[in-house]
């Protein structure tokens, strides 16, 4: 059985549908990701599962508990690393982890282990009677999924993780997460506006206004998009065009000197095409899609233009509502 | 009720509240200044009423005021904990809501019983010969209004979601219940409207509770204002009410 069964999700605030008829499935010890651009519906999505939010209609499932009717179950099963930091500066390290350890109910023989065992994980032990506020963006991050671990949850959240980190702390936090569902046989959901991101992914939602768009893992999705593209610089571009397009009935096009050929398998196409052509080959690059051309293709848009304009205004108007209610 | 997160709830205030050494020292110096400085100077305009001259009178009011302070502000830290995050980390927690408002009420509680204490510790300085029991019980009316008080303060950090209203409930709700609470003045000397005001104020009833208890000989004017039943019947049912709503107000989502 899936760890989460959502079913035709719908929440709506005064003006606006956030999330929009979602429907999706989780496997055990998978990472799954939902990416869009700001204010697609994401963290909505996200406070539903977590029993912040009630949705306007349709179910969610989580370990087999229902959200809306159980929800104490539902938050035993889940650790939550939330968009913005929920530490406490004015306490250390160990006492933001121990303050969790009780919240959470973990045996009074435990705590201790359990809290040094994190600590360790997120290589933060030295710093652990240090205060919240001297940590960097990086550490308070990864002290925040290891005290999400330490009720071992079936499921850990993560909405944005990386926000605000620069790319260093960013590819250490992935490669950490990533191995998570091998370490601690937890099941990672995540969300994401960044493309390289949702790459760890097993499975991906893309999510656009409330909406999810396409879904399935990520090499499926950029294959539907008609594979690599081929880049041939030669010394003759139209003998060369000629001969590619007879041979291989694929399209070539002609952009500042250098030919551009769309096809599935391009790393294997490349040796046939240089024999092809012969010695006028100046140079060859291949492009693998990426999910921003899978996200451009289905939406018609790229994923960062929206983040400044719609995005934020739909961001903002859940907000105040929530202020005002 | 889940005793391990009222217990860790309680723990991490009262941690917070040694580290801040600043935050006892200012908390301690308003009732001082209150005490020796308007208390000193209005006793010369004030005659001694049944031999209770007006620093002792408004001994009870002080400690009334201590609490207040320490007790919303306290309280009112929930509304830190919203705009920073941290109140996330509780709401998400298998915790039920009334044991977060358990938790929270209970840290207020002892943050302002702590002060109170030190407040109460000065009696001999303006004159008062107290006995043990008189003592234990003023120490454990505190005990109750803090409590009453700390539940008010976590309803009415419900209504708020950023600091910018701290000047609100300074200016519009702490003060008014200060100076409608019986501190300064008997309550049954106001006009009929303000009268009216402070018998619905809880802090009236406790600062009359503690009238019992210090001046248990009083008569006229400086003598309590209700029996001493209706008080403690007062401020043990408004707690339970505060309590009530506070927990509703923690349960709400949209």
């Amino acid at each position: 059985m899936p760890i989460i069964q959502v079913q035709n999700l719908v929440k709506k605030f005064v003006n606006i549908t956030a999330v929009n008829n979602v429907s999706f499935e989780v496997e055990e010890g998978s990472i799954f990701g939902f990416l869009g651009p700001n204010g697609a519906g994401k963290t909505t999505t996200i406070n539903i599962l977590c029993t912040l939010l009630s949705p306007t209609s349709g179910s969610a499932f989580i370990a087999g508990h229902d959200c809306m009717k159980e929800p104490a179950e539902v938050r035993k099963a889940i650790g939550i690393v939330f968009q913005d930091t929920t530490l406490d500066k004015d306490l250390t390290a160990q006492e933001n982890l121990m303050f969790h350890a009780y919240l959470y109910n973990v045996g009074k023989d435990i705590r201790k282990k359990r809290v040094e065992e994190v600590l360790r994980f997120v290589d933060l032990y030295e710093r652990k009677d240090d205060l919240v506020k001297k940590f960097s963006g990086g550490m308070k991050r990864k002290l925040e999924v290891a005290r999400g671990l330490i009720h071992r949850p079936k499921i850990l959240f993560l909405d944005e993780p990386t926000l605000g980190l620069d790319p260093q702390s960013r590819n250490n936090l992935w490669e950490f997460i990533s191995e998570l569902p091998k370490k601690h046989g937890v099941t990672i959901f995540m969300t994401t506006h960044y493309m390289e991101e949702a790459e760890v992914c097993d499975r991906i939602a893309i999510i656009d206004n409330g909406k999810i768009i396409a879904l399935a893992p990520p090499a499926e999705l950029k294959k539907a998009i008609g594979g690599d593209v081929v880049y041939i610089r030669t010394t003759d571009n139209d003998g060369a065009k000629q001969k590619i397009e007879q041979l291989f009935k694929l399209n070539v096009s002609e952009k500042e000197g250098e030919l551009s050929i769309t096809c599935p398998m391009g790393d294997t196409c490349i040796p046939e095409m240089i024999r092809t052509i012969g010695k006028n080959v100046l140079s060859v690059r291949i492009q693998r899609p990426t999910l921003n051309d899978v996200f451009l293709q289905l939406t018609g848009k790229a994923i960062r233009d929206e983040e400044t304009k719609e995005g934020d205004s739909v961001k903002e108007s859940v907000r105040s509502y929530r202020r005002r209610h | 009720m889940e005793l391990n997160a009222i217990y860790v709830i309680v723990a991490r205030e009262f941690k917070k509240f040694i580290r801040e050494k600043s935050r006892l020292f200012s908390a301690i110096a308003r009732p001082l200044l209150w005490l020796f400085i308007v208390g000193a100077g209005m006793s010369s305009l004030v005659p001694r009423e049944a031999g209770v001259p007006y620093t002792q009178f408004i001994f009870p009011g002080i400690l009334g005021m201590t609490i207040l302070f320490s007790s919303i502000f306290s309280s009112i830290s929930i509304i830190w904990d919203k705009e920073f995050g941290f109140m996330k980390e509780i709401l998400v927690a298998p915790v039920s809501r009334f044991s977060i408002v358990i938790g929270k009420a209970l840290s207020g509680t002892i943050v302002s019983l702590i002060q109170s204490i030190i407040i109460l510790a000065l009696f001999p300085f303006v004159g008062l010969h107290l006995g043990m029991l008189q003592v234990l019980s003023v120490i454990l009316i505190c005990a109750c209004l803090s409590f009453c008080i700390s539940s008010f303060g976590i309803v009415l950090a419900s209504f708020y979601d950023s600091y910018e209203s701290f000047s609100v409930i300074m200016n519009f709700i702490i003060m008014p219940m200060f100076f409608l609470s019986g501190a300064m003045y008997p309550i049954r000397l106001l006009p009929d409207i303000l009268r009216i005001a402070a018998q619905m104020n809880p802090l009236t009833y406790g600062i009359d509770a503690m009238k019992h208890a210090l001046f248990p000989d009083a008569i006229g004017k400086m003598s309590p204002d209700f029996s001493l039943t209706t008080s403690a019947l007062v401020i043990v049912l408004t707690s339970l009410v505060f309590v009530f709503l506070a927990g509703k107000a923690f349960e709400r989502k949209n």
